[in-house]
């Protein structure tokens, strides 16, 4: 008879044991300034702890304590929200994330063969990250972009229609320190960067990237192409209710 | 008669810097908050109701008697919710939405904060599409700047604040209560029901939620009439809609029509499956809707024709799979999707799933047992309608639905290997080797 084996592979909390942090008072100032944006402090939590991830690079003990003291909740409270949702990370992720989709249809579409070969190249396993702490590589599930299958996400940007060999540049560009742009997106930057704008801190990257991608636009090119459009709208009695406001 | 396509929410995708506030203005943005803020806020509510606009988040309930249920005695703040947290495999609709456009989103959001007088409102949009929070976050400042956010609204008298809210990464969040437990801080489970949303929803109070495209529907409604809204679409089912095209199709993408076309139709209009391919199955609205087949080619697309078939409508996320696809290896991958993402607090969906990876893992290496397919359905039996919230539902209907059409894939799994009956490196996009099991 086989020995006990636990299903439950990832579990366990946050790393107490390592106790290192980055944050200082100004971390602790913009944890209270996204607290003062809600009608109730706790619901700062989930931007509080993208901002310790900005800043220590995981969920740090020191990060829990820091919420827990701002947020008047205790640090139970706050590691079992940190250890509940799957972008929260209890051990130091590498400067950038890559996550391949593996979910049915990615996976089925050539996600799976992505995923095997960058593996292979990097020579490291799922949830591990590179010895030069470049890459920190896991599989992603679903991340709404089906039309643009198989996906890769690199912190948290689209890479599109990937292939292995693809897959295998973007990542040799990141090692290297090339500039990297998604094709529906920014410029890449790093993880802990993405994670300073997910806590609700603008980095001013908006407006670089199309409007949207080729996908995107394909009924709406068909659509011009036949002259297909939505019904007129009736103008006439359009007018007549502007003026009875005016 | 309609056209085949009516691009309405996806008109200006093409446009180029179309996601900010002077291009969206240009071509004719924010008319329709003037007229609304000139309405009875009630009128507003009647003009959704009469437009026959429904959830399009998967539900399909109607939108207007939604908000009319926020109760009028409660002293407690209403808020909305906009549930941007798209997760549902197959699904890719109001991420382009709100890339492109996401004044679309933050004008609707207004208006109806207003028909509702909310003066506080959320977009919880999902953690991870950075460059879709970066565009959200500069549309609500650029909303703030021009007076369209804040005191006074144009001024109307009318006050309101909108809180754009990353998650972090939890499919359960796209389920209603467990998108307001997590809104306020907390693990994302979802709640038992009553108390209501519109009741007791984030912080106990009245909330509203609705998914980003519903509310992005409103301003063309109040803009155009609901008559107009009304004119496109089948009798219960008005107006366009986004219809995601998947899978192993020539052309992948994004089409907006009335609601009610049908598969053949958006394939044929697209190119059709993948050259010398054809159509072995697909979801209509995303994994969590039961599969359907080629038969099925023909069924209109709105609320009512996938529920005559034995599915749902979902999010019209159409994932097409042809026929070098196995069918026992998706329906493992999706499984494997929903053990991942139960939020395990209901126990027949925390462990039931993890027992239907078990059997569909060994069916796919060919090492299934006679019995196998049914005890799949009768643990099928064990997890539906037995937990919380619609997730396990979700996770079992793919399963229920693949045996239902494809009973001989799943015997085959008691002596052959999925992938020596249908080598994956046939379902791959590019030229790959053969595979076994999956990358994990």
């Amino acid at each position: 008879m086989s020995a006990f084996q636990s299903h439950f592979e990832v579990s366990g909390g946050v790393d107490m044991t390592d106790t290192s942090t980055n944050i200082t008072a100004e971390t602790v100032e913009e944890i209270r300034e996204i607290a003062a944006r809600y009608p109730q402090a706790r619901s700062a939590l989930l931007p509080a702890l993208h901002l310790v991830q900005s800043v220590d690079g995981r969920i740090s003990p020191a990060g829990i304590e820091v919420c827990a003291d701002i947020l008047e909740l205790s640090t139970a409270e706050v590691s079992g929200v940190a250890t509940f949702y799957t972008m929260y990370k209890r051990k130091p992720v590498g400067k950038h994330l890559v996550g391949v989709c593996t979910t049915a249809l990615c996976a089925i579409m050539g996600g799976d063969h992505v995923l095997a070969a960058l593996q292979e190249h990097l020579g490291i396993g799922n949830d591990e990250t590179t010895a030069d702490g470049q890459i920190t590589l896991e599989h992603i599930e679903c991340n709404a972009a089906c039309d643009y299958a198989p996906v890769m996400m690199v912190n948290w940007e689209f890479f599109d229609y990937m292939t292995p060999h693809s897959a295998i540049e973007l990542v040799d560009a990141l090692v290297a320190d090339n500039p990297v742009a998604s094709p529906r997106g920014a410029e890449i930057t790093s993880w802990r960067a993405a994670e300073r704008v997910l806590a609700g801190f603008p980095d001013g990257r908006a407006d670089e990237g199309p409007t949207a991608g080729d996908a995107s636009l394909l009924g709406l090119r068909i659509a011009r192409e036949h002259g297909w459009s939505a019904p007129v709208p009736n103008v006439a009695a359009d007018n007549q209710t502007e003026e009875a406001a005016q | 008669m309609t056209d085949l396509l009516t691009p309405v929410l996806s008109a200006n995708w093409d446009i180029d810097r179309a996601w900010t506030l002077a291009v969206y203005e240009k071509n004719g943005g924010y008319r329709a908050l003037r007229k609304a803020l000139e309405m009875a806020p009630d009128d507003i509510v009647g003009a959704v109701k009469d437009a026959g606009l429904r959830g399009r988040g998967g539900a399909g309930f109607p939108t207007g008697v939604k908000w009319s249920f926020l109760p009028k005695d409660n002293p407690n703040p209403r808020y909305i919710v906009v549930n941007a947290d798209e997760s549902e495999p197959g699904t890719c609709k109001d991420m382009p939405l709100l890339m492109a456009s996401p004044h679309t989103l933050v004008e609707g959001l207004i208006i109806s904060s207003f028909a509702v007088n909310a003066h506080t409102s959320f977009i919880y949009v999902r953690g991870e599409v950075l460059h879709i929070t970066r565009r959200l976050q500069q549309a609500v400042s650029e909303a703030y700047a021009k007076g369209y956010l804040g005191r006074n609204i144009l001024g109307s008298g009318f006050d309101l604040d909108i809180i754009v809210h990353a998650g972090a990464g939890a499919y359960i969040c796209g389920e209603e209560t467990a998108l307001l437990d997590s809104l306020e801080g907390r693990r994302g489970q979802p709640r038992l029901r009553p108390p209501f949303p519109a009741v007791a929803g984030v912080y106990a109070s009245p909330t509203v939620v609705n998914n980003v495209e519903s509310i992005a529907s409103v301003p063309s409604i109040i803009d155009n009439g609901e008559a107009w809204f009304a004119s496109m679409g089948t009798e219960k089912s008005k107006g366009m809609t986004i219809y995601s095209l998947s899978g192993h199709v020539a052309n992948p993408g994004q089409f907006e029509a009335p609601m009610g076309i049908t598969l053949r139709q958006l394939l044929e209009v697209s190119g059709g499956m993948r050259a010398g391919h054809q159509l072995k199955f697909f979801t209509p609205g995303g994994s969590s809707t039961p599969l359907l087949t080629a038969e099925h080619l023909d069924m209109p697309l709105d609320y009512e024709g996938p529920m005559a078939q034995g599915s749902i409508l979902g999010t019209k996320a159409l994932q097409c799979f042809d026929e070098t696809t196995s069918v026992v290896r998706s329906t493992l991958r999706f499984v494997e999707f929903y053990k991942h993402e139960s939020c395990g607090k209901c126990t027949p969906c925390r462990e039931g799933t993890w027992w239907l990876v078990q059997l569909l893992a060994r069916l796919e290496a060919g090492q299934g047992v006679e019995g196998d397919i049914e005890k799949l359905l009768d643990l099928c039996d064990n997890i539906g309608g037995r937990s919380f919230c619609a997730l396990a539902d979700g996770a079992v209907a793919c399963v229920t639905s693949a045996i239902k059409h494809f009973r001989d894939e799943f015997e085959q799994g008691y002596h052959t290997p999925a992938w020596e009956l249908f080598p994956y490196e046939k379902n791959c996009l590019f030229e790959a080797a053969p595979m076994k099991v999956g990358a994990h």
